[in-house]
């Protein structure tokens, strides 16, 4: 997995709340069997009308934000399916890092294994930090996850939280299954000890 | 020893690991698999050289993007990428040796339907699908999350999942419901409450008298929206009528190992003083027969209600309503029960068991759909439609002018070739009324089976108590 420590990049605003995982990739697109190349139906029937087209109001379809590698949105981004795709379609985009007040459980957690960063932060500091992006592409916004800040274009500086072990995770490019691994002889007591009291298991 | 919740003693009893952090290795007991969101863990699997550790606790089946049209085993009715996902299953499911219920078989469903029903889920047990709607196996005291392909991949490798511990959340629904009030009427009505974020960070216990009186169909009903409201699992302890239902089945223990499992299966409830992080208590006779008027499950109203004005929110759900009552076609203030309806969908793992089939079978019986509908029964999986067969409900269904379809997800959320188009309206049973989740420009309106047939009947949302 790509490492994530440091990024100063243009953010993107996408102010609505309940972004849901239908909306970042609708199901269409969900008939791959490969992880790539989601990145351009991402917020697929925002981005594009029923011709093709792009529609320019969306963000993304804006000349200052094309190049967005931060999306600052409302509250409970994420909301819905558990489909992987919403955050491999973010990835394949070019975003690393989402800010919003609140995420969903599931798109959460699928952010950090694959290389996003979600950061929720108060809705006051969501306020400042929608201010900022609105400021198209001349307003750079940096995170660094060591020192867990966020400096706006204005260089006001906000600190958010994050999960020491995901942290880690993130910073290091480090793969779950390979960690897990590493106390399987946890798993294998586990089991034993579980096919004694729970044999129907 | 200190009181647990249900929660808490599922939760104990499959920690294999826990880091000085908290973080913890669940382990895993049922891993459900389906054609969707597997193919790219499969994938990952083969290129690290990774086996399945516990093909047995592994079951997989496709229902996502399968064709639910009689002539479905002609794979020339299924799209050539919805073809190539099922093929892949069935050939991960053989390469790695696990439990495998093919498109061909009776048994086939969809995934949250067949788990309960062959009983691979059982009381007490973790159960993990690469699904959001995974929540619903918690209607049998199972703790059942939903889980990303990453995770999915996880779990193939290691059965276990990396957690860490969610807060415990209690909703409890007193007293009794009245007639024409279901287990969907009571699910929305807790969204419509605590909003599509209520439960986040949570698991849902469900409890009180309105609950314990569902079937095990209502139950499930009930815990596969805990999801809509943000809960990654939600569940309802284990009583006599969950033994019953789980007795019997073909994964179900027997013999010595049933008495043994049933004597872990009754301590398996909240102690009394147990700690809640957060309570939820609605009356159950507060609750109506409700429908949603907008684009997020959260937008509940009874069908005695008008919809709402955007302004009469605040905060961002202004703008949110606004944009949902514009997608929706709808205009603040008109009576919820003017609105006119195209196609009714009576299906999916909310609503596509023999219970939901019965309910609105029972509305239907002796009528027609109205002139110009369209609508369909999709049933939750193979032997819940021989079973309606049995019963004399698909009659009931053909009668009124429904068709009667093969077993999948189908309109839920429209992979397959059944969906809406640009502006059609449609009453359905599922889950979910996200902008073009049944099609491109769709619009849903989610109620339970009976409320979704009076509105077959009368061509617009409709108060079933009318037609009771
Ligand atoms: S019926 Fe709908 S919600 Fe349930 S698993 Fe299928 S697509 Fe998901």
């Amino acid at each position: 997995m790509e490492k994530f420590d440091k990024l100063t990049g243009i953010a993107a605003p996408l102010d609505l709340i309940n972004v849901d995982t239908d909306m970042i990739i609708p199901k269409q697109f969900l008939k791959t069997i490969k992880r790539s190349g989601l990145g351009v139906n991402l917020f697929d029937e925002m981005r594009y009308d029923d011709d093709r087209n792009e529609i320019p109001d969306f963000v993304l379809n804006k000349p200052q934000y094309r190049d967005a590698q931060i999306i600052v949105a409302g509250d409970n981004f994420g909301c819905g399916s558990s489909r992987e795709h919403a955050p491999w379609a973010i990835k394949d985009f070019g975003i690393s890092c989402v800010i919003a007040p609140s995420f969903a459980d599931i798109f959460y957690n699928n952010c950090f294994k694959n290389g996003i960063l979600p950061i929720a932060l108060p809705q006051e500091q969501i306020n400042v930090l929608m201010k900022d992006a609105q400021k198209g592409s001349n307003a750079r916004m940096e995170i660094d996850l060591e020192a867990q800040t966020i400096t706006t274009s204005d260089g006001e500086v906000f600190t958010f939280d994050v999960d020491a072990f995901k942290k880690h995770c993130l910073m290091n490019g480090l793969d779950d299954i390979g960690l897990t691994m590493e106390k399987a002889a946890s798993i294998d007591t586990f089991e034993a000890a579980a096919a004694q009291s729970r044999p129907w298991v | 020893m200190s009181p647990k919740t249900l929660y808490d003693k599922i939760w104990d009893a499959h920690v294999a690991h826990e880091a000085e952090d908290g973080t913890c290795l669940l382990y895993i007991d049922r891993h459900l698999v389906h054609e969707v969101t597997s193919p790219q863990a499969f994938e990952g699997l083969r290129m690290a050289g990774r086996k399945v550790h516990a093909p047995d606790k592994t079951i997989a089946v496709p229902d996502h993007n399968v064709p639910t049209t009689l002539d479905r085993a002609n794979a020339a009715t299924m799209t050539e990428d919805s073809r190539i996902q099922v093929e892949a299953l069935d050939k991960n499911a053989k390469d790695f040796g696990i439990h495998y219920y093919p498109v061909s078989d009776v048994r086939q469903g969809i995934v949250h339907i067949v788990g309960p029903e062959q009983g691979w889920t059982l009381p007490g047990m973790t159960v993990v699908c690469g699904d959001s709607h995974t929540a619903t196996h918690g209607a049998f005291g199972s703790l059942a999350h939903g889980i990303g392909t990453s995770e999915v991949e996880h779990v193939l490798a290691t059965q276990t999942l990396i957690q860490r511990k969610g807060k415990n959340m209690k909703v409890e629904i007193t007293g009794k419901l009245a007639p024409g009030v279901t287990a969907k009427d009571i699910t929305l009505s807790v969204i419509g409450k605590t909003g599509t974020a209520g439960g986040t960070g949570y698991v849902i216990e469900y409890c009180g008298e309105a609950i314990r009186d569902l079937s095990m169909e209502g139950r499930m009903t009930v815990c596969n929206m805990a999801i809509e409201g943000g809960a990654r699992a939600g569940l309802i302890a284990p009583d006599e009528k969950t033994f019953a239902y789980v007795m019997g089945r073909p994964h179900a223990p027997k013999g010595a190992q049933w008495e043994a499992a049933m004597n872990w299966w009754k301590t398996l409830y909240s102690d009394d003083d147990a700690h809640w992080d957060k309570v939820v208590t609605i009356k159950g006779e507060d609750i109506a027969p409700v429908v949603t008027w907008g684009t997020s499950p959260e937008d509940v109203l009874p069908i005695t209600a008008n919809v709402p004005a955007a302004d009469s929110f605040t905060g961002g759900k202004v703008d949110a309503a606004k944009r949902s009552l514009e997608y929706m076609g709808l205009t603040a203030g008109m009576p919820l029960s003017d609105i006119k309806i195209d196609t009714v969908f009576i299906g999916s793992c909310t609503n596509g068991r023999i219970e939901d089939l019965r309910a609105a079978a029972a509305i239907l019986k002796g009528k027609k759909i109205k002139d110009g509908m369209r609508a369909m029964v999709v049933p939750g999986s193979g032997l819940v439609r021989a079973q309606a067969e049995e019963e004399g409900l698909a009659d009931i269904f053909i009668e009124a002018g429904f068709e009667w379809r093969m077993a999948g997800c189908s309109m839920c959320l429209a992979m397959n070739p059944d969906q809406l188009a640009p502006g059609e309206r449609c009453a359905a049973t599922s889950n979910r009324n996200f902008e073009g989740r049944q099609g491109r420009g769709g619009r849903t309106h989610l109620m339970s089976p009976a409320m979704a047939a009076a509105a077959a009947v009368t061509g617009h949302l409709t108060d079933v108590r009318d037609l009771m």
